[in-house]
């Protein structure tokens, strides 16, 4: 394959008559999978329509828009999306990046290590979150509690006076491993005369982690960011199963807001608002992810 | 038999003009080459014609056939890449074979036509194998059995030589010469190189930015290049270009002042008035060192080839030189020499670039 | 000598810190499958043991009194059906996009996976409602269906950067030799690039078999895959650690083992090729 290079001098293909049509019957179901629900949103916004309630159905204006605005769940669903948003990837890449250059280094049994570490990224996200919910952060018979107790401290109950920073701590150990993965795949394509080129000029290992590894971890870092945030913006199980939102709306989200809306009071008039504003959300960080990670990008 | 006409061809991608109308006729039988710099089209023209790129306008025929619209595979031509391109997952006779099985050929008659490729190319013992088995010179002749078991009406190379180390380029290219001869078979030829063009084609098409800048045979090429650019372009080392001006014209030669202000008596007759500025061309070989030299140089460099020397001289008004001396001659930098002149082998050109005349 | 001592000494210390995180981030996975293995009464026991007289109780209860391979069939039946189903829209598109490049190209793929940016809770409303008027709540082809669109733009992703890297001109000289498109994708670039659809497709059935979101508001029992299963679990009366923790090692084992086999292939696709 290396033949391949030797092409540099030839002008960039282009569009093959009939080809390009082999690409119309994705690019039609993710038109439609992206737009119709979103009409169909659009148009709910500004009806009155609840299941419970078929008969009342009915132009509502701007209703729809001024009972969410008044929901004091709103606000702190907003809140709760962007910090969990925020604090996971902070975590992740933050440990990430330390980890990834420990996990590096020499040492034995390194296959082994890096299988295990791995493991948290496979596990489906109902199963991570009863495990930590049950088994770890039980106060009763949770394993940290256990711990707490056998240095004589009281066990908290995680989910009720903590839940954002316990659901936080889950979805951090849910995304760590895919951090760590990815980055020490970028670490390890590091060329290794350019580490010992660096050690010639005299840089210790904290000079080279700030100028040498640091700045070459920087498309890693921006796909991690990307494709976690695709995935945090919709965390939606971890709730489910834990704290189901509460107590109030101490752990809600955007997406569990517009859940309960539709499948707890079967409000979709609510729902459709709520869900307009998360498609806003996502898109306004959409447009700067993508503008950053274009960048990146080799097409 | 072939033959193809291109007619006011045209290429651009997003409005940037690549191929800027071509007319070319190329001969049944003949082997024509595509030469120029890298990035004057030659390949984008070659593909043109193989039906990988669309053309933007113009008109292409086979045979007096209109092509444009015609898929490459119902062109009847075969096009050698650069890169070989063989099917990595298939053997080599499976690699030869495929055209004819998608031409729907029966399992008796494709072999035929591999074993008969095969022979020609010295691949009998190799018929087995995966192309990652094989050396570039073996997979090289892959390729073109590729191409040669369709019997195509046109063979097309794609600088097919490039990725092979000198030695066996220099073998690979007698081999396709001979392979020509013994084909009969009207080839078209792609390359960057202008030792492969003069050594192999029958014609030359010499392409620069996108347009022909001349056709010709080799000789015709060499002896006569319509412009600076051919005259640059072929033959090694390169033309010398010197400054100089008209200062005279009799009838049968003409005075000519040089930048250091020696002069020369060109025989012939120019269309061109006196005082104009002119550039002179003239090949290595056809200086020498002489005591009597009208142009006083200093030696930069001395490059032993062995049978002969090549000499990068300055003249008195820095201008470079090279000189093509035999082997033997004793020359060290610094020395100063006397050059002298072919005037009979000089070419003119005038301030465009155009040849002032043809000899 | 000293020389290699201390470097000896450091891979002795990077060997103990190395193994200090790796065995904190695996720790409750392996709670978890030791405790599938513990009766109900030593499973919840304030002061956990390490060692006590294993039992597969757990194992068969969940099988016998909640019909593990029921949900398990449809976890199978989702994520395999998905994956197919996403791959035969995915390989033409992104072979026209690999291979036929246009200036639109670059943004369209960036569109694709922008579609994936809408957190899918956006579209619950109308899918929601679009399911219940075709009959498709509660199915497997429902959510088969969903799971396909939802990781449709990372497939694409995935296999174009596999594509790029066959050489152009082998399929050039495919076509020079008779080969149409079809033809051009089924006799070189599906055996060509057979690892990349191999890595491309265990990941797809990795993102179906754990997705949780559409299982969990698509689907109650018919349909429901052993995401939903599990999830309920978290109600109180379903309670019991020794059962959940084998539901659980049983529904993650597979997938496991299929995630720990292709890791460097995963970060290379979920990344889009930017990470190598």
């Amino acid at each position: 394959m290396a033949a391949h290079a030797f092409n540099t001098t030839q002008p960039p293909p282009r569009g093959r008559r009939g080809v390009w049509s082999l690409n119309t019957p994705t690019i039609t179901i993710l038109f439609l999978w992206s737009l119709v629900p979103l009409l169909m949103t659009l148009w709910f916004s500004f009806r009155r329509y609840n299941l419970m309630a078929p008969d009342r159905i009915g132009f509502d204006g701007l209703g729809n828009y001024r009972y969410l605005l008044t929901d004091p769940g709103l606000a702190l669903a907003i809140w709760n999306t962007i910090l969990l948003l925020g604090a996971v990837l902070a975590i992740t890449i933050g440990l990430g990046t330390v980890l990834a250059v420990l996990f590096d280094q020499e040492f034995f049994g390194r296959g082994i290590a890096r299988v295990l570490v791995l493991a948290p990224f496979f596990i489906m996200p109902t199963v991570s979150s009863l495990l930590w919910k049950n088994m770890m952060m039980h106060p009763d018979n949770g394993f940290i509690a256990f711990l707490m107790r056998s240095v004589g401290l009281k066990p908290i109950d995680w989910f009720a006076v903590v839940p954002l920073t316990s659901i936080i701590i889950i979805v951090s150990w849910q995304w760590l491993p895919f951090a760590l993965l990815t980055l020490l795949t970028a670490v390890q394509s590091l060329d290794a005369e350019r580490k010992e080129a660096a050690r010639m000029d005299g840089a210790g290992p904290i000079a080279m982690f700030r100028y040498i590894i640091l700045p070459h971890l920087g498309r890693a870092i921006a796909a991690t960011t990307m494709i976690e945030t695709i995935f945090l913006l919709g965390i939606f199980a971890e709730i489910y199963v834990t704290t189901s939102g509460g107590p109030g709306f101490a752990s809600t989200n955007l997406s569990f807001l517009i859940y309960r809306y539709v499948l707890q009071e079967y409000d979709i008039g609510g729902a459709a608002v709520a869900a307009l504003l998360a498609i806003v959300l996502a898109n306004i960080l959409a447009f700067f992810l993508m503008r950053s990670f274009a960048r990146n990008l080799e097409t | 038999m072939a033959n193809l006409q291109l007619r006011r061809v045209r290429k651009s991608y997003d409005n940037i003009e690549i191929i800027r109308g071509i007319d070319l006729d190329l001969h049944d039988e003949e082997l024509t080459v595509f030469v120029g710099p890298s990035g004057c089209g030659k390949s984008t023209l070659l593909r043109m014609i193989a039906g990988l790129e669309e053309i933007t306008s113009g008109d292409l025929f086979i045979d007096g056939e209109r092509v444009n619209d015609i898929p490459p595979a119902k062109r009847g031509l075969a096009l050698v890449f650069q890169s070989y391109a063989l099917y990595p997952h298939m053997t080599v006779a499976e690699n030869m074979s495929f055209s004819l099985k998608l031409a729907g050929l029966s399992k008796a008659e494709r072999e035929m036509k591999v074993a008969q490729a095969a022979q020609i190319l010295h691949l009998e013992s190799l018929l087995t194998r995966k192309p990652k088995e094989l050396s570039g010179g073996q997979r090289q002749r892959v390729a073109i059995g590729r191409a040669i078991v369709r019997n195509p009406k046109v063979f097309l190379f794609d600088e097919p030589l490039s990725n092979l180390d000198a030695e066996l380029r220099v073998r690979m290219r007698l081999e396709l010469t001979k392979l020509h001869r013994q084909l009969r078979a009207t080839m078209i030829y792609v390359t960057h190189d202008q030792v492969e063009a003069m050594t192999m084609a029958d014609r030359i098409v010499v392409l620069n930015a996108g347009v022909v800048e001349q056709v010709g045979t080799p000789m015709e090429l060499y002896r006569n290049p319509r412009n600076l650019f051919v005259a640059g372009f072929l033959g090694s080392p390169k033309m010398n270009f010197l400054t100089a001006t008209v200062e005279s014209q009799n009838p049968g030669n003409v005075t000519v002042k040089m930048a250091d202000g020696s002069r020369l008596s060109v025989p012939g007759q120019l269309d061109i008035s006196n005082h104009s500025q002119i550039t002179i061309g003239i090949r290595p070989e056809h200086l020498r060192l002489t005591n009597t030299g009208s142009l006083a140089a200093t030696v930069t460099t001395v490059e032993h080839l062995g049978s002969e020397s090549y000499l990068h001289v300055l003249t008195a008004n820095s201008e470079a030189l090279i000189v093509r001396v035999s082997g033997e001659t004793a020359v060290e930098a610094d020395q100063q020499v006397n050059v002298e002149v072919d005037s009979s082998a000089l070419h003119l050109f005038d301030q465009d670039g155009t040849s002032l005349r043809s000899r | 000598m000293t020389l290699s001592y201390s470097k000896l000494q450091r891979k002795m210390l990077m060997t103990v810190l190395a193994w200090i995180v790796a065995f904190l981030i695996f720790f409750p996975v392996f709670w978890m499958i030791l405790t599938s293995f513990k009766s109900e009464t030593e499973a919840i026991s304030r002061v956990p043991h390490l060692f006590f007289s294993a039992t597969l109780d757990g194992y068969r209860a969940v099988q016998e009194q909640a019909n593990y391979l029921h949900f398990a069939w449809n976890s199978l039946v989702v994520s395999l059906g998905s994956t197919v189903l996403a791959l035969v829209f995915a390989i033409p598109s992104a072979y026209s996009m690999a291979f036929s490049p246009t200036r639109r190209t670059r943004g369209t793929l960036l569109w694709m996976l922008s579609t994936k940016m809408m957190p899918p809770v956006g579209a619950l409303v109308s899918v929601y409602l679009i399911f219940r008027d075709a009959g498709l709540l509660d199915t497997k082809t429902g959510l088969l269906i969903v799971d396909a669109l939802a990781n449709l733009p990372i497939i694409v992703w995935m296999l174009y950067t596999y594509f790029k890297e066959v050489p152009r001109e082998v399929l050039e000289a495919a076509r020079m030799d008779g080969a149409g498109p079809l033809r051009e994708i089924y006799n070189l670039l599906l055996p060509l690039s057979m690892p990349g659809i191999v890595s491309t497709s265990l990941l797809a059935v990795i993102l179906a078999w754990n997705e949780a979101f559409w299982s969990l508001t698509l689907t109650t029992s018919k349909a429901a895959p052993l995401a939903a299963f599990i999830a309920s679990f978290s109600s109180p009366e379903g309670l019991f650690y020794a059962k959940l923790s084998a539901a659980s090692t049983m529904a993650i084992a597979p997938i496991l083992l299929l995630g720990w086999a292709s890791q460097k292939q995963l970060v290379r696709g979920l990344t889009f090729g930017a990470v190598k």
